[in-house]
Parts: C-alpha cells; structure tokens; sequence
C-alpha cells in the first residue's frame, strides 16, 4: 500500500479530478485565501472586461484583439495551474486516505447491551463507550480498548505488516484500531472514539483541505508575499503617470502583465500545495499528524529521546555467555542456567536455552518432570524453578538475589561483584544465577545494536539534532550502549518522571524535544515534548497526549519525521527564492518592451534582444504562466535534504535556486520568444 | 586626474581605518564600561537631575518608543515657537524675521526628522539664535535619537530574554556627551583653524576686486557645520551648503567634512559587533555595505571624472571631468565622492549641485537614497539594513529547513509584519509622491513649468529625487526643482515625518519582540548569520526587493536621461 501510489505522482484519474476541482477553485471566496493568486484573479478579470470592450467598440489602441485575448488566455491559465497545483496535492492525499478508509468502512459490530445481549449493528451507530465483542474472523469495528481477553491481530490493513501482534487488556498493549482483523481468541473492546472521529478521521479531513489550519510559518511567509505583492501593485500603478509625465504609452495588457510577472505568483500558486503535501509525505511514510504545525515542528526539534529497547537495540537482550563462579564446573553451571529457564517464555529465557544447546547441554522432558516453574514476579525480581529433588534454582538482578542469599544467612562471594562489573562496562546485563541460595554463576545478556543506527545518529548530529538515548538500564551498561550506538547523551534507569523532567530541562535551555512512547505512563512526556509521536500499538491516553501516530509501531521513525518537516519547510524557502530571483529577469524583459515604442533608446536595456514589445510581453506571461505546473514535482516531491549543515545547505540551494531562479527565466523566455517571434 | 583620484582612495581609507576603533569606543558607551571619557559623568548626572530622569530605570520596548516620541514632540513645539518668535529674540544681528508658520513647521520636521530639507536659506531666514537653539540643537539631538535608538536594539538583541532594552534618556545622553560633542569639537577647531567663521558679528560688506561691493554672511558657522555633518543632519548653515567657500574653504576641509558625513554611520556597524561580541557578524554587514557604497563611488568618480559626451563632441576640452555645478576648488572626484557618500547615509549636505551632475551619477544617489541601508543615517541606517536582514534570515532559514531565526531568537509572523510593513514604507511613499506630482504636472503644464527646470526625464528625476530624498530623510535635492510651494512643502512633510518615525517604531518594535522570546541555542542545523552566503544572500534581497522595484521608475529617469542627451 506504501508503494503503489509513490510510483506515480500523476495518474490519470487524480489528474482529472484536480482539472475540475481547479476551475472550481476560481470562486473568489476561495481564491482570497490566497492574496497573490487573488490579485491574478482581479487582472484577469480586468483583461476580460478590455476584451469585451474592444470587441463591442472595435477600438485596437489597447493593442489588436488576438494579443489581449492572448494575454488573458495566459492569465487565465496561471489561474488554472496555481490551483491545479494544489487540488492535486489534495487530491493524491484524499487518495492516500481513501485507500485507509477503504478499511474502516461499515463493518457490522456485535454490541453489547447494558443486560448483556449481543445485538449486531453497524459500525456507524457506535457510541463512544460501548462495548463491542471480537471473535477469530471479525473485523475490529471502531478504535478502542480492549477490556477483556486477548487476541492476536492483523494489523496490515493499517501497517503494511503482515505479522500478526497481540493485544490484550491492560497494561500498554490493549488498544485496538478500527479495521483490523482479529485472528484467534475473543475480546471486549470499548470504544474510545466515534467512528468519524478517530485520528485518522481526523487526519484524512486535514489532508482533504476542509480543516487545514494555516501553519506559523505559512502564515509569516503569506505576510512576506503579500507585502512583495503590494510593492508591486505600488510600482505599476504610480509607472502611469510617470509614463504620461515623459510621453510614453503603455496598454493596459502591458500594466497587468508586468504586475502579474513581478508578483511572486510561483510560490504563491504552490504554497498551499506544498503544505499539504508535506502532510501527505507523514501520510506515506504511516504517521499520522493531528496538524500541519506538528510537521513543521518536527524540522525545528533539537533534542530527540530514542528509548533503546526497539530503537537503538533490537528489541531483546541475548545471552551471550556463561560465567561460572570459580568452584563451579562450567558444564554442571550452564545445566543450571538452562533448567532455570526452561519454562521461561521471556525472550531472554529462550536466549539462554538457546546459548545452552549450543554448549551442547540438552534438556530432556524427563528432566523437567516434577520440576515446578516459579513466575518472575515484581517482588521477587528473580525467576527459576524447583527440581523435584528439591534443588531451588533462580536467577535474577544482582540486587535481588544478593538479597536472596545473605536472608538466607549465606555469604555473598565478592567474585560475583567483580564478574557483574565486569559485564556492565562491556554493556552487557548481569543475570546473577543462585542454586539453594548459593550463587553459582552469572550469565551475561547482551544488547544487539541495530545494524546501521550509527550512521542515522551521525545524519541527525549533522542536521543539528542531538540524540539521547532511554534506557532502563544501569548507568554502565547504558554507557557502554550509548558509546557504541553512537548517542549523544543518555537518560539511564529511566523512570518516566525522568524522562518529563529530561524534556522540561531541555525546553528550559530553549530546545524543541521529540519523544516516542506507547505506555500510559508516557502520557505526560508525551504531551509535554514538542513533538510527541505515540505508537498506534500504545494505550489510547499516549495516543491523546501525542501529536502524532506512527502506524507502523516503528521508533526509527521520528528521524523519518524531523527530514519531513525540514523538506517542508526547505520546499517552501527555496521555491519563495526562485520566485523572487526569477524578477531580475521579468524586468529586463518587459520594462525595455513597456517604453520602446515612445523611447526608442531604451532599446539598450533589451539585453534578452526580445523580437518585439509584443513578443517579449507575452514570452514572459507565459514562461511565468509554464513554471507553475513545471515545478508542481517538485512542490509535491519536496526539496531533497541533505545533512551537511546549515551553510552548506544555504550555500547549495542558494546556489541551484537562487543563481538557477536568475538564470532559468532568461533562458526561458529568450525560448518563448523565438518561437513566438514566428507568430508576430 | 590621478591626484584626485588619490584624494578619494585616502578618504576612502581614512574612513576605513578610523571607523573600526571608533565602533569599539561606542560600544563601551553604551555598555556602560570606563572609557577616557568618564570625565563627562558628573555633567550626565546633572542632566538627568534637572530632567527629573532615573537613569537606573530599564525601560520595555514600548517605554523606550514613548520616551523617544516624547522628546521629539516636545523639541517640536520648542523649535516651532523660536522659529516663529526669532525676530523679536537675541542674537540677531541682520535683524531677519520670523517664520511663517507654515514655513516654521516645515522646517521644524525636516529637522526633527534628521533630515534637513531646508526650504528657506540659512543666511536670511534664520538668525544666529535659532541657528544655534533650533537648527544645532536639533542636529545633535535628531542624532543621538537615532543611535539611541540602535543601542536600545543592540541591547535587546544581547539580552537572553527579557523584555528590557535599556534607558533610552540614558543611551540619548551618552550619544551626546560621549560621541558626538567631542567629535565635533574636534571637527570644528580643525574648521575654525581652516578659515570657517566662528563669531556673532553681523554681515560684513566688502568691496571687491572689480570694486563692486558685496555683503557677506557670516556667524557661528564652525559650531553647526561639525554636527551636521557628523550627526547626518546635513542642513547647511549657509543656502547653498558646503559648497559655499567660507562652510568648506578648501581640499582639507572637505575631505574633513566628507569623512565626518560617514565616520559615525560606519562604527556603528562595529559598534553593533563589539556591542554583541558579534565581530564577524559586524564583518559581514560592514562588508556588504562597503562594497554597494565603493561601487557607487567607482561608477559615479568615473562618471564625472569622464566629463559630457555632447561637450566632449563639441571639441572642448574637459580636463577637470564634468564640472558643471561643482566647485574648481574642490574639483569632480571629491564632488562624485561626497555625493555618493552623503546620499548612502541620510546626510545630505552638499559640495556640488547634484541636479548638474551626469544622469547616471544622479541615478546612483537616488539609488542610494532608495535603498537606505548602505550605512545610512547615524543608528537608523543600520536600522533599515536590520528590516532587510529579518527578511533575509526569514527566507534563508526557511531554505535550510527551519523555523528562521536571529540570533537565537525565533522570527515569526508578528516580526514578519512589521518588517514587511516597514520595507514596503519606503517604495510606496516615494512613488505614490512622485507619480501625484507627475500626474499634476501632465493635467496643469503650468505647474509643471513653475515647478521644474527642465522638461521629460530630467523632471522625473528631480521629482523623483525630491521625494527619495525626503524619505530616505537625507534632505539634498536636485535644486532644479522649486520646491518652496504649498505642494511640495506639504507633501514632503508628510513623507517625512512617515519614513522617519515609523521604522523607528518598527524596527525597535521588532527587536523588542525578539527579546522577549526564548533564546534558542546554536546548533549544526542553525543558519549563521555571519557567513559571506548570508552576506550575499542579504545583499541580493536589498537589491531584488529594494532598488529593482524602482527600476521601471528610473529607467523613465535618469536612465533615459542618459540614454537621450
């Protein structure tokens, strides 16, 4: 789903769509949002008004009929292509969304009634709080929680990821969302939203333009235009009586197409576009965003906090080796190791019977016969199991089994603390093992550093972003983490209130902090981070708190977000450049043009040797009329951002948009005009 | 020829020198920090006792912009009730009248506004009281409002956050005491020493060498002429300025006053890095504006250097360069140097009658004028470039993909506005007032040819410079234009007082705003202001946005001007 609509930007259907959508975009209530393309509009209808006049009173001073019917075609046009541009922004993310809501679309839902009946209604009549059950085979009729039971999900339809996850009630995986398949067991789901309401609701109707806030910047950059906009509307106005004070004529075609060349039509007809296609981008890559400032935001962040587990390591720690106190054969030890973790389903525990096969230690079924499994639990910190030759083998923390063994009156070898440092500057977790209160050994776990973060830590330290890595882990081993993993900082046995407070100092110093997080506990962090992204798989109050939803579960995905938002806002300032640059040479080519036939010597200003004043007019509406749809790939696509640091990065664009938006017009009109110079 | 030429390199250098220590100097000032002038303490203190000021007091950006209108309001009704009452004060010898008072409040806002666009002439129509009590106090004080103005920016931009930028009575005071009197001590006894008038005598009348008797002005010429040129005032003690042998009696003097024209302007910029601790930051915008003021004086020296065409085809000889309405003592080089350099400040006082000069010359004043940042007036000059520089760093910040910001201040819609608001002030007031006196000289020809000299494109440009120059509050104009009219009096009043107050308001506006925002530290995806790109990128934007929209203007001017004759 991810990749079929990023193969074509433009398919025939999207294009008809917007071609209707832009004439419909003329209205002048819709055209006054945007003041530039506006004050084209007026011109335009100015241009209309001389058509009809020289039509009905056959009077040619204002020059003959087929130019200014010409002039206006062109205006017109640039009309057209401006809101082309942005109905087709909309239009491929109303596609994107379509392709999610394909999904959510009435399914009927088994409702619970307060007497506990089961009525089937339709996904539609859900009302926040109902209860709706799921059995292996239902689709998942609304977001919500799951209240009872656990199931296993097909979450593709929303992720792309065609494994199946479970859910179940309480704790921070018990949130469902609307369109899923359940595939075993049964739940209870409560509502949490209306359908129509969800995030993704939310979302497509942002995409879809009918909610879309103007962002902080949009809004300071429309300001800037607006001003370049009245400059000009001052420069051609006040050339009339200039030009009626030394004697030169100029048509009234001539005025309005200098206006509309020199206002920065470009980037007034894309800047909407690039906006919402900046929001389309998050779309595509499986985030949702509450609003486009969130987008913005993500460009600016300065501080990103990563929790390790998922992110920078790949989800769980490996056993990696055994150490046998001295006194311990290694074989009886790793025996030990593997009994105790034989029934063990924890990642962990299956890493070690794993290690322990590879030792070539076996454990039979007769082995565990008898043996009673003992459940880590958060009081005891240790796990293991009771042989039936009542041998008691645990393993645990240091520090809870340290505790295990001096209550029993037993003395704790100092070995032990020497083999567990030793562990933890090499980054790797101690599991101290004990056997009736005795300890025999420690196994070391490792964390498994994901192949390739170093180098995405290094791009976000070139963009300027400073990475800090959550962990949970001693302050050593998160050390020794961090060094290899290649963070800048790191926040070890991590609470959630240190990761608030962490947010809070940062935002102190002036930084805008980015944060992921699933957990309820995440919740405040999340709201307080300037840009929090909440996991679709997390628990509803994340998602509240959060502004943003990742679909894919996937941590790396905030380093996805901040480039978003910087080609956002890149797309923009580089598009608002060319347009700008593009006027040096507007003016050497329609001032020259406006006053030749009164004052011949001006000709030397016609540096472009346009053919005619007749010809270099239109030759420049129209290449100010072409750029616009020329460069919708690139307002869509967004600018390509490179982390080589912000001098280099202004340098570069300066040089391709700046130095390019001075040159490309000379080169394209000087076109234009020799093939028109064939007409006139 | 070559000696000229060397005249203009060397004050070129004077200025370049002298200006870096200077900026040093003014920042300490301002700071507060002990410098040789300390001795000038007790007599601050005084001020501010008998002023009723608390120095101590720090003011919000809103405190300082009330004081700043305060004092000029009031320093407005003072000059308007001497000006009108001179006849019947002392210290008037010649026994000249008051001013009407259409004509006293004419004169009244051209000084207030720093600009000095004299529509009287100084020997008949003011008397040494007012020369010295309106026209000297007004220079000074026009002149430390404006680099008052500029500390309290700097002082808001040094800040972290807070919403403090300083004591405006303070920073005004200083700039008194501390720079501009001993400045233009300096400046005056090196005039008194060259032959300038120092003295409350009445006219003298001399007979000449042809036996005819002639009555010369004189009075205390050598105490106004330092500060006008210093403090970018630029209204001449005597009509015609300092072309006028006993204001600029010679080479020295004049390479003396030029340099005084642009010595403040200049530190102010070194001022502003010493200021932040922000050399490079200083480097960068004194580069910019350095290299668009040496253009300038490379095109308009070869211009006048290189003499008329049409005279040239005549067959007489042009030696001297083209010396139509310039002074033989003086000679064209000086002439071209002193116009570009009293126009990129808002000087405006003369040595040569710009309205002569060759058409592209004129063009580049205008231009100057136009674009008013390229050092401009004492503090506000720096002012304008910083509405350029919001803009400059809106646009490249967007570029590098992020949230643009100055100095660790993020710069957001509300600071756009004014910005935009500000830079589009100066195009619309000197347009919209060149195209209504163009219209009115196509409807009434007789208008027309009572107000200018000359007809077609020259008239556009001396209506247009009249118009630049009041906005850019620079006060020279191209005397070719009767400008003592009901007309031009009015008009040229309201464009003053708009383009002088309002980017004050604005610019410390924005500043303040700055201040009071977080401050953002510097990181790798930070764009540094202090780089020769941004340098480039400012200077291209000052260009783009602000001399192209007077393109289509000047190519109906001056540049048709030149293309025709």
């Amino acid at each position: 789903m991810k990749k079929d609509i990023n193969h074509s930007l433009f398919n025939a259907g999207l294009i008809k769509e917007s071609l209707y959508e832009s004439f419909r975009k003329l209205d002048p209530g819709k055209m006054i949002k945007n003041p530039i393309m506006f004050t084209v509009e007026i011109v335009t209808a100015v241009m209309l008004a001389l058509l009809v006049y020289i039509v009905v009173s056959g009077d040619e001073s204002q020059g003959s009929l087929a130019y200014n019917f010409i002039v206006f075609v062109v205006l017109f046009a640039t009309l057209l292509f401006a809101n082309f541009a942005e109905a087709i922004a909309e239009a491929r993310g109303r596609a994107q969304a379509d392709s999610l809501r394909k999904t959510r679309e009435e399914t009927p839902a088994k409702r619970i009634d307060r007497n506990g009946q089961v009525r089937v209604v339709s996904s539609s009549e859900l009302c926040q709080g109902d209860v709706f059950e799921c059995v292996a085979g239902d689709t998942v009729a609304a977001d919500g929680e799951i209240i009872e039971g656990l199931a296993s999900i097909d979450e593709s339809a929303i992720t792309g990821e065609s494994a199946p996850v479970i859910r179940e009630a309480g704790g921070d995986k018990s949130s469902v969302t609307g369109g899923t398949k359940v595939l075993s067991d049964r739940i209870l789901v409560k509502v949490t939203a209306r359908p129509g309401e969800s995030f993704l609701d939310k979302m497509i109707a942002m995409v879809e333009g009918a909610s879309r806030q103007k962002t902080p910047n949009e809004i300071a950059l429309t300001i800037l235009l607006s001003g370049f906009t009245l400059v000009f509307v001052i420069v051609c106005v006040t050339l009339k009586p200039f030009a009626d004070y030394v004697g030169a004529n100029i048509t009234i075609a001539a005025f309005i197409s200098l206006f509309v060349c020199l206002i920065p039509t470009t980037i007034g007809g894309l800047l909407s576009a690039i906006g919402i296609a900046g929001m389309d981008r998050a779309l595509r890559a499986n985030v949702i965003t509450k609003s486009g400032k969130a987008v913005e935001t993500a460009g600016d962040i300065d501080t990103l906090l990563l929790d390790k587990t998922g992110t920078i390591t790949i989800g769980n720690r490996k056993a990696t080796k055994f150490w046998a106190l001295n006194g311990c054969e290694v074989q009886k030890f790793v025996r030990l190791c593997v009994l105790s973790s034989i029934a063990d389903e924890t990642p962990e525990g299956k890493s070690i019977v794993e290690l322990g096969r590879e030792k070539n230690v076996l454990i039979g079924s007769a082995d565990k016969d008898g043996a009673k499994m003992i459940r880590f639990t958060a009081e005891t910190k240790c796990s293991g199991v009771d042989m039936p030759d009542g041998r008691r083998i645990r393993k645990g923390a240091f520090e809870a089994i340290r505790k295990l063994v001096e209550t029993a009156g037993n003395v704790f070898s100092p070995e032990v603390e020497k083999i567990v440092r030793k562990i933890s500057q090499n980054g790797g977790t101690p599991l101290v093992v004990c056997e009736n209160e005795r300890v025999v050994g420690v196994i070391e776990l490792q964390d498994i550093i994901k192949t390739g973060i170093r180098e995405r830590f290094e791009r976000l330290r070139k963009m300027g972003v400073k990475t800090v890595m959550v962990t949970g882990d001693n302050p050593l081993t998160a050390k020794y983490i961090a060094e290899k993993a290649g963070v800048d900082d790191f926040i070890a046995e991590a609470k959630p209130e240190d990761k608030m407070e962490y947010i809070r100092r940062e935002q102190q110093a002036g930084k805008l902090v980015a944060m992921m997080g699933d957990g309820t506990n995440d919740a405040p962090a999340l709201a307080q981070a300037d840009v929090g992204v909440a996991m679709n798989s997390g628990t509803q109050a994340a998602k509240e708190a959060g502004n943003m939803v990742d679909l894919d579960n996937d941590p790396t995905k905030l380093i996805e977000i901040v480039e978003i938002g910087k080609q956002l806002l890149m797309t923009r300032g580089t598009l608002t450049t060319f347009s700008i640059a593009n006027d040096v040479a507007k003016y050497f080519a329609i001032v020259p043009a406006l006053f030749i036939a009164s004052i011949p010597s001006l000709q030397v200003l016609n540096i472009m040797h346009l053919h005619s004043p007749e010809s270099a007019i239109l030759s420049t509406v129209i290449f100010n009329a072409v750029i616009i749809p020329l460069l919708i790939p690139l307002a869509l696509r967004g600018v390509t951002y490179k982390p080589i640091g912000a001098s280099a990065l202004l340098r570069r664009n300066l040089f391709i948009y700046g130095l390019g938006g001075i040159v490309a017009p000379f080169v394209g009109i000087k076109l234009i005009d020799m093939i028109i110079s064939v007409f006139f | 020829m070559n000696t000229e030429i060397l005249g203009v390199v060397l004050q070129w250098v004077c200025l370049v020198v002298l200006c870096y220590p200077l900026g040093r100097y003014i920042a300490k000032v301002y700071k507060g920090e002990r410098t040789w002038s300390d001795f000038m303490a007790p007599a601050e203190r005084w001020v501010y006792r008998i002023c009723g000021i608390d120095p101590n007091v720090d003011m919000n950006w809103k405190q300082f912009l009330k004081a700043l209108l305060a004092v000029n309001l009031f320093w407005f009704l003072w000059g308007m009730i001497l000006l009108v009452c001179q006849g019947w004060l002392p210290l008037n010898p010649d026994g000249n009248a008051g001013q009407t008072a259409s004509q006293a409040f004419n004169t009244c806002i051209s000084f207030m506004a720093n600009c000095n666009l004299q529509h009287y002439s100084g020997e008949t129509g003011l008397s040494y009281f007012t020369q010295l009590y309106v026209i000297m106090l007004f220079q000074f004080i026009t002149a430390a409002c404006g680099m008052a103005a500029m500390a309290g920016i700097m002082n808001a931009l040094k800040g972290k956050t807070t919403k403090a930028i300083g004591n405006f009575w303070v920073f005004m005071t200083k700039s008194v005491t501390r720079v501009l009197m001993p400045l233009a001590l300096l400046v005056g006894i090196l005039l008194i020493i060259n032959g300038t008038p120092m003295s409350f005598d009445g006219k003298q009348t001399l007979r000449t060498l042809e036996g005819n008797e002639q009555v010369i002005s004189q009075g205390p010429a050598a105490a106004i002429i330092p500060i006008k040129q210093l403090g970018t005032n630029g209204g001449g003690y005597f009509g015609v300025n300092s072309s006028h042998p006993l204001e600029n009696p010679n080479a020295f003097t004049n390479m003396l006053e030029c340099w005084a024209i642009l010595i403040i302007p200049m530190a102010m910029v070194f001022a502003l890095g010493f200021y932040l601790r922000r050399k490079k930051l200083a480097w960068c915008i004194f580069g910019v504006m350095l290299f668009a003021y040496t253009a300038g004086i490379v095109i308009s020296v070869s211009q006048e250097m290189g003499g008329s065409r049409q005279i040239e085809a005549m067959g007489i000889a042009q030696d001297m360069g083209s010396m139509e309405g310039k002074e033989v003592r003086i000679g064209s080089a000086a002439s071209a140097m002193w116009g570009m350099t009293t126009t990129v400040t808002s000087n405006g006082s003369v040595n040569s009658m710009h309205d002569s000069q060759t058409p592209l010359s004129g063009m580049m004043q205008m231009l100057n004028m136009q674009i008013n940042c390229w050092f401009g007036g004492v503090g506000v000059g720096w002012m304008n470039y910083f509405s350029f520089l919001i803009i400059a760093v809106f646009i490249s910040g967007l570029m590098v993909g992020r949230t643009p910001e100055f100095l660790g201040k993020k710069v957001e819609a509300r600071e756009m506005k004014i910005a935009t608001l500000v830079v589009l002030l100066h195009p619309f007031v000197i347009l919209v007032g060149t195209a209504l006196s163009s219209w009115l000289a196509v409807y009434d020809p007789e208008l027309a040819s009572a107000w200018l000299n000359n007809p077609s494109f020259h008239g556009l440009s001396e209506m247009l410079y009249e118009y630049t120059s009041s906005a850019a509050n620079n006060g020279s104009g191209f005397e070719g234009l009767t400008d003592n009219t009901d007309f031009w009096n009015i008009s040229t009043g309201i464009v003053l007082i708009l383009s002088r107050y309002f980017p004050i308001v604005g610019q410390v506006a924005i500043a303040g705003l700055l201040a009071e925002k977080k401050y953002i530290p510097e990181s790798a995806g930070t764009l540094k202001t202090d780089t020769g790109t941004f340098s480039l990128m400012t200077f291209v934007v000052i260009f783009i946005v602000a001399a192209l929209s007077f393109f289509p203007a000047l190519a109906l001017g001056p540049i048709a001007d030149y293309l025709t004759i």
